[in-house]
């Protein structure tokens, strides 16, 4: 067999431990190569930092583990941007299993601004449904959530006097891996009722939404671990993002030497057997 | 009745969500509320039956002694143990089930999705071929944005950022328009054909 | 001490899966089914305390808001499909619940998937201020943004002209739906990097946290 060939069919498990080592290297020596900031995620940033303190965002974790180094790290450094400039959080989820992260990075944020749960933040839990739960909250959040995510009664919260509908909350960022996410959010909440939405979304999914960016549906889109990055820069945090760029981009780089390598393979065994 | 009640349910949840959202007052409003509700309390049930089902299957298989029985008893007991810890202490933060969720289940959930990174690279070298000008197009804009998407492109050609930036804002942006477009065509076609009782497939099975 | 234990039960799990990479084994199987196992608890607890118990219980027996009794009934109906003969009764709660989808994705994708970009397609096909920009500081980046706004004109109808199957893609109408299997390729290249980047991404997030939180090597 020839060499080319035998390069073409080599075993799997080489490949893994390349990738691995393309990881593993940079995490452990960090390169430290810059990040610049893209357009949609500069608009998110702007549409967060435009809000005056007081003002009221509900933030909804439409994520789970599976998607966590991706959408955690925009979770974290969204909550903080929110914080720092005194804006009120009310954080629920179309997944079950975002709650507890996004509970988390609201507790650790709240901790170095000295926030208080019930009165600045609160977490308003899970339900089943996605469009059907969005529809329901724009018109009566206190009917659709009577309980937070642990069971306790909502009612009495200092935080939640006032809040009526979507009516009462000036901005919704919805931090999505899939359906329900940020669509339903875009088809509902500003579709129907042309309150302002922003998006962090995983990777997989952020080309598909560049339409609704483009048509202004959308107030900025962070898309990735990339974006979680660039937004970490523009709210100056160091956080898991940031540090995963150097392990990125040497993997992205060894992905497309196996591309180009492949095909070249290909194109010297077609040419030889022609 | 079993067909023809549940196309008249369907008929009529469907056309009150329809008309509530152009007639937005009394009774279209109180209807869409109530529904909205009891929407959400029967997708708890729906889920409760396939939680119903897996463990009634694998309860069979420890039962029938079947091929690989002994996993069934891994997930059973993985199931009763955490199920009891979060009917018993709650689900807050610092709670057993709390503990559960950030060391068992977070750690399985993020890394059988980590996995995909190694057979995508795999994917690329072994099954990734340029065999026509369509998929040549494709593979060069996956290489662009690939190297543009991440701080080393920047060193590659300090143009490279905005050239990404343009082919997603553009011409990926005007393809995924277009698919976007096909699909809510679609999906509106198919949600009338469904309300209208034209499409019945949901309702298959005994 | 808690957080050690859990530390070190996380990163067993965690290489117990990635044992897979190597070939299928007993640690992953046991990984595997303890996973199932562990969702479908968490997800039974969860739909109890967010959903059940504020949405129903409370309100049907503690607060007495009797019009409960149907989504109750009808949960119940859902769950008779595990019983063969009777199964046929929940089609009743599914027909409701296909039913409102169908409602609200009916108009909202109408609204927000379609008219609104088509509405956003409806641009001058020549932007005078892009090109002015193109001709006083000429460049690749300031040609590129003077074509945008046609190509992605083109791009969208080219993309729908593929899209419909109804007459077969000859002559004029077949040349316009080629030019839109381009625009689609581009569109999914640029998917496919994404992928990518969001694979890696998640490989990075597991090796981050054996790498610093585990091994503390980081």
């Amino acid at each position: 067999m020839k060499l080319t060939e035998r390069l073409e069919r080599i075993d799997r498990r080489v490949i893994f431990l390349i990738i691995f080592l393309a990881v593993a290297g940079p995490l452990i020596m960090p390169i430290g190569l810059k990040i610049e900031v893209s357009e949609p995620v500069q608009i998110f940033y702007d549409a967060v930092n435009d809000l005056l303190p007081g003002s009221r965002v509900l933030v909804s974790a439409d994520y789970d583990p599976a998607s966590m180094p991706e959408v955690y790290p925009m979770n974290e450094a969204l909550v903080h941007h929110l914080f720092s400039k005194d804006i009120q959080i009310i954080g629920l989820g179309l997944w079950p299993q975002g709650i507890p992260l996004n509970q988390a990075a609201m507790e650790r944020a709240a901790q170095v601004h000295g926030k208080e749960y019930g009165k600045d933040f609160v977490n308003l839990g899970y339900k089943a449904g996605g469009i059907v739960v969005i529809s329901a909250l724009a018109e009566n959040i206190l009917q659709t959530f009577p309980a937070d995510y642990a069971g306790r009664p909502i009612a009495e919260l200092e935080i939640m006097k006032g809040v009526r509908n979507l009516d009462n909350i000036d901005l919704i960022v919805s931090l999505s891996a899939g359906d329900p996410g940020v669509r339903e959010w875009i088809m509902i909440a500003q579709g129907r009722y042309r309150k302002r939405v922003s998006g962090g979304v995983t990777a997989v999914s952020a080309p598909a939404f560049y339409p609704y960016l483009n048509a202004g549906q959308l107030k900025g889109l962070i898309g990735g671990m990339k974006g979680a990055a660039e937004y970490e820069k523009l709210v100056e945090r160091s956080g898991t993002a940031s540090r995963g760029m150097d392990a990125q981009s040497i993997a992205h780089g060894v992905i497309i030497f196996f591309i180009v390598i492949a095909n070249v393979f290909y194109l010297i065994g077609r040419r030889s057997r022609k | 009745m079993k067909n023809q009640v549940p196309l008249l349910i369907t008929f009529i949840a469907g056309f009150v969500m329809v008309l509530q959202y152009f007639i937005p007052h009394w009774p279209f409003s109180d209807l869409q509320g109530l529904f909205n509700n009891w929407f959400l309390i029967i997708m708890v049930f729906a889920m409760i039956l396939g939680i119903g089902n897996l463990l009634k299957l694998h309860l069979g298989k420890l039962q029938k002694k079947a091929s690989g029985w002994w996993y069934s008893i891994v997930l059973i007991t993985g199931f009763a143990i955490v199920f009891g810890a979060g009917m018993i202490w709650g689900v807050e933060s610092g709670s057993p089930f709390d503990w559960f969720y950030f060391n068992v289940n977070l750690p399985m959930s993020s890394t059988m999705f980590a996995l995909l990174a190694f057979f995508v690279a795999s994917a690329s070298y072994r099954a990734f071929r340029a065999r026509t000008p369509e998929a040549t197009l494709l593979l060069i804009s996956a290489i662009i944005v690939m190297l543009s998407r991440v701080p080393l492109g920047n060193y590659v050609w300090d143009k490279l950022p905005l050239v990404g930036d343009w082919i997603m804002g553009s011409p990926n942006m005007a393809g995924q328009r277009a698919i976007m477009i096909g699909i809510a065509l679609g999906v509106v076609s198919t949600s009338l054909r469904i309300l209208l009782g034209i499409e019945r497939t949901y309702l298959s099975g005994k | 001490m808690a957080g050690t234990i859990g530390t070190w039960f996380a990163a067993l799990l965690t290489l117990f899966i990635l044992s897979f990479l190597y070939r299928d084994n007993p640690f992953y199987k046991f990984a595997e089914y303890l996973f199932v196992g562990v969702s479908a608890a968490y997800w039974a607890v969860y739909n109890y305390y967010n959903i059940l118990r504020p949405n129903l219980i409370l309100p049907l027996f503690f607060h007495g808001q009797l019009v409960n009794i149907i989504p109750l009934v009808l949960g119940i109906m859902m769950i008779m499909r595990l019983a063969p003969k009777i199964g046929w009764i929940s089609r009743w709660p599914l027909a409701f619940i296909v039913g409102t989808y169908s409602g609200y994705y009916l108009i909202t994708y109408l609204q927000s998937n379609a008219l609104d970009q088509v509405q956003a397609t409806l641009m001058s096909f020549i932007e005078i201020s892009a090109w002015r920009e193109f001709f006083a500081r000429p460049g690749l980046i300031a040609f590129l943004d003077a074509i945008s706004v046609p190509l992605i004109i083109v791009g969208v109808v080219t993309g729908i002209i593929y899209f419909f199957f109804s007459r077969e893609h000859k002559g004029v109408f077949g040349g316009f739906a080629r030019i839109g299997i381009w625009f689609l390729m581009v569109a999914f290249g640029a998917s496919f990097g994404y992928t990518i980047m969001a694979r890696i991404s998640l490989l990075i997030g597991r090796l981050f946290f054996l790498l610093h939180d585990w091994l503390r090597i980081i």
